[in-house]
């Protein structure tokens, strides 16, 4: 299961990477290998606002219907609409396919969530 | 190699099945009785087949069902038990198949006694003060629940309830019909046990909360033990707790919602009262509420007037109706003979043996699978294959080679705290021979996924249609047929 260094990982599995104000966030190498092949992408609207684990979207797999939880509040900037025609995107590169890209309205939120070696980790006890 | 055409494919231009007299009626152009607008540009593509034709193939179609009728059906949280012909045998006599709906109460007082009693039955099994039978199925047994539970807070002024609770094991129907009503979900875990999370629950409790929606034995198949604990908690932050009834077939007869503090209980009839389930439904999802909740009820509601049975609408407080005339009213039927021919003795029995049969299955396979949460479950069990799953043969391909075997394959993937789960719930109605010879397939299997993975990855070899590519089903589907 691949972890890349430089990314801020959450509990519920999602990556960050911090552009200037900017967060990308994705679903992991690990929740997408225990989804399973994902169908459907629901990807937030531009310009709504989340809060740090509110609800950013929603993967569905040939298991399971899952929620994104957004690792940062902020406002979304952009969605990435190819993942609405090829969720499979996600399967084949989770760390090169962000589901949306956040402006974030507090980046101290950040210290909250993990490095590579503690999500490392913690997914060993998962 | 068999004909898989579609009935459309098997269209012959020209080809009829049917011969009528020829008409003595006028013919008369239809562009002169209707403008052009009205009328369609092409005709429709109906199959041009012969009546031997359509007969063969619907009746091909149906042999390849699979049904309780058929065999083992061990689908975990379904309650896929049989459903003894007498019920239909019952629900077809004339009193009941010849009714109007719209007949007034002086003419229908055999079918309105039906409800009644059914009703009383129901109030008492669940520990409930009254029961209304219009939800058609657990669904909408749960969306009625929760539009009584936000009307109950709506009448004291207390609009401040916003919350429903459910916790991390539920339904995935708990939180969408709370969602639904217009309530904010609020998750909670499961701690060690697989039950609620006690101190989890105490943190989320205030006088925000609306309800609580459980399912008890919960959906691991395991009793939630602090139930006292947990309802005298959310009562005293002022919430109400919503009884999911889908594992009622464990208790029944034996312990019910009322006494363990719910405030609201759905049944599902199709499945605990062996009424059709699944494609040969409709269901039927009756919710019975405490005292104080029965303003709140659906109208119309049927009470007993002297000796004569009406439909009561005035009620002001009443949420309204939820679904025309009185619910499924040939399902209620069914239900009720199937609660006449058991008995109080008998429905007790019935969920004695349907756990008994659960722990049976689960002892004899807990050598090769994992369980866990393994202790005494209740009607169901969940076990794991992740030790088949290291091996390459995953949950999906254990219950695909279960299907070369003759068995309906349990639930898998559900509930969604457990890796690579697989959900069996056999009923009451399985012999131990029965028992024993899905427990032989299922120690084979464990046997075949350690000593040949590969083998399972094929399953099924002998059903109508071999391994589906479920991902391309579910990113391109093909919903329609077309030339």
């Amino acid at each position: 299961m691949e972890v890349r260094d430089g990314l801020y990982y959450s509990k519920d599995h999602e990556w960050v990477r911090v552009e200037g104000d900017l967060a990308y966030i994705g679903i992991t190498d690990y929740a997408q290998h225990s989804l399973g092949s994902i169908v459907y992408v629901e990807i937030p609207e531009t310009g709504s606002t989340v809060e740090q684990g509110g609800v950013l979207g929603v993967v569905e797999s040939v298991k399971a219907a899952s929620d994104v939880y957004s690792p940062v509040s902020g406002t979304v900037e952009e969605a990435n609409e190819a993942l609405e025609d090829n969720p499979e995107l996600i399967n084949e590169d989770p760390y090169e396919n962000h589901i949306a890209v956040v402006r974030m309205s507090n980046k101290d939120e950040l210290e909250l969530l993990m490095d590579k070696a503690r999500y490392e980790e913690f997914t060993k006890g998962e | 190699m068999r004909d898989e055409r579609l009935i459309f494919e098997k269209s012959v231009e020209g080809r009829i099945g049917y011969s009528l007299p020829i008409s003595d009626v006028p013919k008369v152009n239809i562009n002169s009785l209707f403008d052009g607008n009205l009328l369609r540009e092409n005709s429709p593509e109906i199959p041009e087949v012969s009546e031997v034709d359509v007969i063969r193939h619907y009746t091909k179609l149906s042999q390849r069902n699979f049904g309780v009728d058929s065999g083992f059906y061990p689908l975990g949280s379904c309650t896929m038990k049989y459903n003894p012909k007498i019920n239909e045998d019952m629900a077809s006599l004339d009193g009941f198949t010849q009714m109007h709906p719209l007949q007034g109460p002086e003419s229908s007082q055999g079918c309105l006694e039906l409800l009644y009693r059914m009703d009383r039955y129901l109030s008492e099994i669940l520990g409930m003060e009254k029961v209304t039978l219009q939800p058609a199925a657990g669904a909408q047994g749960e969306m009625t629940g929760l539009m009584i539970i936000k009307a109950y807070h709506t009448s004291r002024n207390d609009h401040k309830r916003v919350k429903i609770i459910v916790p991390d094991s539920s339904h995935g129907t708990n939180p969408a019909s709370a969602a639904l009503v217009g309530f904010e979900v609020v998750h909670i875990p499961s701690d060690e046990r697989g039950c609620v999370d006690i101190n989890a629950l105490k943190e989320t409790l205030d006088d925000t909360v609306a309800g609580l929606m459980l399912t008890n034995p919960n959906t691991l198949g395991l009793f939630e033990e602090d139930i006292l604990e947990i309802s005298r908690m959310v009562h005293e932050c002022g919430g109400l707790l919503y009884y999911d009834g889908a594992n009622m077939n464990a208790i029944m007869g034996i312990a019910r919602p009322g006494d363990m503090g719910f405030d609201i209980a759905h049944v599902n009839l199709h499945k605990t009262f062996s009424t059709p389930h699944g494609g040969g439904g409709p269901g039927s999802g009756p919710i019975g509420v405490a005292k104080e909740l029965v303003p709140f009820l659906p109208v119309p509601v049927v009470e007993k007037q002297d000796d004569c049975y009406v439909l009561d609408y005035d009620r002001p407080l009443s949420i309204g109706k939820v679904k025309s005339f009185y619910g499924n009213f040939s399902v209620i039927v069914r239900a009720f003979s199937y609660i006449m021919t058991m008995g109080p003795q008998g429905l007790k029995e019935a969920s004695q043996t349907a756990v008994l049969n659960a722990n049976y299955i689960r002892k004899k396979l807990e050598d090769l699978y994992e369980i866990p949460y393994n202790r005494t479950c209740m009607h169901e069990f969940v076990l794991s294959a992740v030790r088949q799953a290291k091996n390459g043969a995953t949950a999906l391909d254990i219950a695909k080679s279960l299907i070369d075997r003759g068995y309906h394959p349990p639930t898998i993937y559900f509930p969604l705290i457990v890796k690579e789960a697989m959900m069996v719930e056999p009923t009451e109605t399985e012999s131990p021979e029965t028992l024993d010879q899905f427990i032989e397939a299922m120690r084979e299997l464990a046997k075949l996924a350690e000593e040949d993975p590969e083998s399972l990855k094929k399953a099924p070899r002998k059903a109508h249609v071999t391994r589906l590519d479920e991902v391309k089903a579910a990113r391109t589907p093909v919903l329609r047929w077309s030339k």
